[in-house]
């Protein structure tokens, strides 16, 4: 867990750590999109410039018409606005892995269930609402306002969930070796996509659900047109991009201030921390075990919301790449630290991002966006052999 | 904490019958007798599921009854190339139980060393099953004369690349080639924490399968998501089939068909398979390697202290693992003459995984359990449960108190399709209650019975790998 907020506990109440617990996250996200925006955008160019004239720019002009160079910058905004948005959907779910593990040190593999299970609810409470003709010429506003209702539902629905799966499946297994806790929670995961698929069908007979299009979502804003070097770029958002991200970053910064600044937070870092001590000063460690996982949970639902939202179709198994994705992130950013879940989380969305877009090209047609689901593998491998411990440092308890 | 399983007041009743049985020549009466009961009830009801059930299960009777070990070993022979063939051709349905037990369990004792004896969870373990497979799919059909093709079903007249006897060859080449595969996961994954390893191998077995479905191009490798068709089965010898239908035909009932010889051959190749693995990994259980396997699986620090080669030891296990599901790909790829990417999902990994559970972490007789038991709730009860479903679809009823009819139940709720569910609970249920399996390990039995009072603690505790060093560790510092 995260103890940059020393200060949290002398300063309680105290308007200025507020503000600062408020503001420090959203400095971190700034700087972790814009860093690794700027990174990966340079790295591609450079790999482009380096490969002109070769054989793949010959092949890209013939097809595209464009040399490489041209090609990779022309679709640099989009890719960074794309990568962005899934980045912060993976971050928020990479929240969930990050804090069992800071307080438990165990993988919780149904967590991805827990996400498809949000993102169920949210879709059936918005096809609901698009039933009864809530949702037909709403302004945007109001619009906004059914999403958060649909959001609030899931997280309350995943949160306690993810209690419940805490309590049944976990809690009995907690002085166990570290495998069997592990090997539980695969089983929970298995049951978890039956049980939902089971739920869906009985009702429609089909066990996907596509999100009702409601408000101006699906909406391009453009915002610039510039030329660079000859290549026009037309910088361009999705509607529901925006709301995509703006949600994550309330959320993201709602949970830093829930943990760095308030006496529930300093309990929870206390027992992911030590737990014996924890108990010894008066904690409940059950109930704040339980909590980690209702505030995982809730952001784990919410998350499926939100990827709902971008990607319109959901199914029972919507959550295995995700989630797998997420977890990549967490270990990419240092696990138990939940900014480094966000940088990871945005790392890796950008990297998938930059792969679906420009694999196909820079390998000749080869090797293409297919293969982005299995580049967070690749990441993941590379990462746990050269720095274990993440980007920003693993930060878990004194347990082993 | 767990109660202490309920098994206890059960054990000494059970041990109280158990020692009747196998007083003087009781078993030996009481097993052929169960055995000729199965028999003839399978032989008058072939289409009977609880008969063949009847006839399995005097198999785990003569396993655990106190009898000689020649007239044991007699009785399986019997059951297995006399008993079994007559009846498997009788309901070709069961020769495919048979053989997908035998398949499964050869993969859950190649697991079992990987997870079972040295501790390193495997959640990728069919990407080893699919290496071998693609790798006589590839060589046994026609794919090397399609490579510039585009995806699609072969041309007709494309020769095949090599005659099909070299499967033989390939059992061996694919058992090279696993091993090799699993020394290369290995590899970078030794220095890894037991939930990161299981990770990256689960990362693994997905990398291996969506290379499975997207090596179509540039050069047509595996024919992407449609799969590799027709594969090459190797031929049976005429004389031989035509001696054995003189045989067979009176006791069947009907001639034999090729097809039907094809199912036996499988069956038999499955069987032997099967044994010799169980001969390899008990081997290799009681060498000098499966005690270093021990070692690290209880504690890694201590066996590399006591002089345990940790790297050496690590990749020989993924690699003996990893070759036995080799072996047993090839088998599969050859039996079905069609191999696609499909066939090697994550839900295989775990669908192995759960047999090794429910069996018994590093328990032989017990990983064979837990392929008959999982491969038969799989086969045979959920696919009974759909079929009951939907005869209840289409008839007039209605259940009973909230007058639903069964007609307007919805097509999706199909039993044969909540495998997941079905693997979930038992690994749930396994862990919280029985964390060592059906059968426990011989090595953990003796654990328990030198330290008697250790028993409860041990079994409630969720304890797979009678790691009681790791489980002091993570108790460290208390």
């Amino acid at each position: 867990m995260d103890f940059t907020g020393k200060s949290a506990a002398r300063g309680l109440g105290n308007s200025l750590v507020v503000l600062r617990e408020l503001l420090r996250p959203l400095g971190q996200i700034v700087s972790c999109v814009l860093a690794s925006s700027l990174v990966l955008s340079l790295l591609m160019l450079a790999i482009a410039y380096a490969l002109s004239d070769s054989a793949v720019d010959q092949a890209c002009v013939k097809r595209l018409g464009i040399n490489l160079f041209s090609f990779t910058l022309a679709n640099l905004p989009q890719v960074l606005v794309d990568g962005m948005t899934i980045g912060f959907v993976y971050a928020t779910i990479a929240l969930g892995y990050t804090m069992v593990y800071g307080v438990l040190e165990f993988i919780n593999f149904a967590h991805s269930e827990i996400f498809a299970i949000g993102a169920f609810v949210g879709v059936e409470i918005l096809i609901a609402l698009s039933g009864a003709k809530y949702l037909t010429g709403i302004s945007a506003l109001a619009a906004c306002g059914y999403l958060a209702l649909a959001m609030l539902a899931a997280m309350v629905a995943a949160g306690f969930t993810a209690v419940a799966v805490e309590v049944i499946a976990y809690r009995p297994l907690r002085r166990a070796p570290r495998l069997v806790p592990l090997i539980s929670a695969i089983g929970v995961s298995f049951f978890l996509q039956d049980l939902i698929r089971l739920v869906e069908s009985l009702t429609t007979g089909q066990f996907h659900r596509i999100i009702p299009t409601f408000g101006n979502f699906d909406q391009r804003l453009s915002l610039a047109s510039l030329s660079l070097l000859d290549v026009k770029m037309d910088i361009s958002i999705q509607v529901k991009s925006i709301v995509v991200i703006v949600a994550a970053v309330c959320m993201l910064v709602g949970l830093n201030y829930l943990v760095n600044a308030t006496r529930m937070g300093k309990a929870i870092r206390s027992v992911a921390q030590d737990q014996q001590s924890a108990s010894l000063m008066g904690i409940n460690i059950n109930r704040y075990i339980s909590l980690t996982f209702l505030i995982g949970g809730a952001l784990g639902g919410a998350a499926g919301v939100l990827y709902a939202l971008k990607f319109t179709r959901i199914d029972p198994f919507v959550g295995f790449f995700p989630g797998l994705k997420a977890f990549t992130a967490a270990v990419l950013g240092g696990i138990g630290n939940l900014p480094g879940a966000l940088l990871g989380g945005i790392v890796l969305g950008m990297l998938e991002t930059f792969a679906g877009a420009y694999l196909s090209t820079f390998t000749m047609g080869a090797a293409g966006a297919e293969y982005k689901d299995i580049l967070a593998f690749a990441i993941l491998i590379l990462v746990l052999v050269f720095r274990p411990s993440g980007l920003l440092g693993e930060q878990v308890g004194q347990k082993a | 904490m767990t109660a202490p399983p309920p098994a206890h007041r059960f054990t000494r009743l059970g041990r109280l019958v158990m020692d009747r049985l196998n007083a003087g020549i009781t078993p030996y009466v009481v097993s052929m007798l169960y055995l000729g009961l199965g028999t003839a009830l399978v032989y008058a009801n072939p289409r009977s599921l609880l008969a063949f059930l009847c006839f399995l299960s005097s198999a785990l009777l003569i396993y655990s009854l106190d009898m000689d070990r020649r007239a044991k070993i007699g009785l399986g022979v019997v059951i297995t190339v006399v008993l079994m063939p007559v009846i498997g051709i009788r309901n070709i349905s069961y020769l495919e139980v048979i053989f997908q037990i035998s398949v499964f369990a050869a993969l859950g004792l190649g697991l079992n060393i990987v997870v079972g004896f040295a501790g390193l969870l495997d959640l990728g373990y069919v990407a080893f099953y699919a290496v071998g497979a693609y790798l006589w799919a590839f060589f046994g059909s026609q794919q090397m004369f399609l490579l510039h093709e585009i995806p699609g079903t072969a041309p007709a007249g494309t020769p095949f690349f090599l005659p099909p006897d070299t499967f033989y060859l390939f059992v061996i080449a694919a058992v090279i080639v696993a091993a090799l595969a699993g020394i290369l996961l290995g590899l970078p994954v030794l220095r890894l924490r037991g939930d990161y390893l299981a990770i990256v191998t689960l990362g693994f077995g997905e990398v291996i399968r969506v290379l499975a479905n997207n090596l179509d191009k540039p050069l047509n490798l595996t024919n992407g998501p449609q799969g590799i068709s027709p594969i090459q089965r190797p031929t049976l010898p005429g004389p031989l089939l035509d001696m054995l239908r003189g045989i067979l035909d009176p006791l069947v009932g009907h001639p034999v068909s090729d097809a039907e010889f094809y199912n036996l051959f499988f069956y038999l190749v499955a069987l032997v398979f099967v044994v010799l693995v169980i001969v390899v990994v008990r081997r290799l259980d009681d060498s000098k390697i499966g005690r270093a396997w021990t070692a690290i699986r209880e504690d890694e620090l201590a066996a590399v202290a006591m002089g345990v080669p940790l790297v050496r030891m690590k990749l020989g296990a993924f690699a003996a693992g990893a070759s036995f599901a080799g072996a047993m790909g090839v088998l599969f790829a050859a039996s079905r003459t069609f191999v696609s990417p499909e066939s090697f999902s994550f839900m295989q990994s775990i669908g192995v995984l759960t047999i090794v559970i429910l069996g018994g972490l590093g328990s032989i007789p017990g990983v064979i359990l837990g392929a008959a038991v999982v491969t038969i709730l799989n086969l045979q009860v959920l696919q009974g449960l759909s079929l009951y479903l939907s005869e209840l679809r289409q008839s007039d009823a209605v259940i009973p108190l909230i007058n639903f009819p069964w007609r307007n139940l919805s097509n999706q709720l199909d039993p044969a399709k909540y495998q997941r569910m079905l693997f979930g609970l038992i690994l749930i249920i396994m862990m919280i209650y029985r964390p060592a399996g059906l059968i426990p390990a011989a090595r953990r039995k003796r654990e328990l019975q030198k330290h008697p009072e250790d028993e409860v603690g041990a079994a409630a505790g969720g304890d797979t790998g009678a790691s009681s060093a790791e489980r002091g560790a993570s108790h460290g510092g208390k």
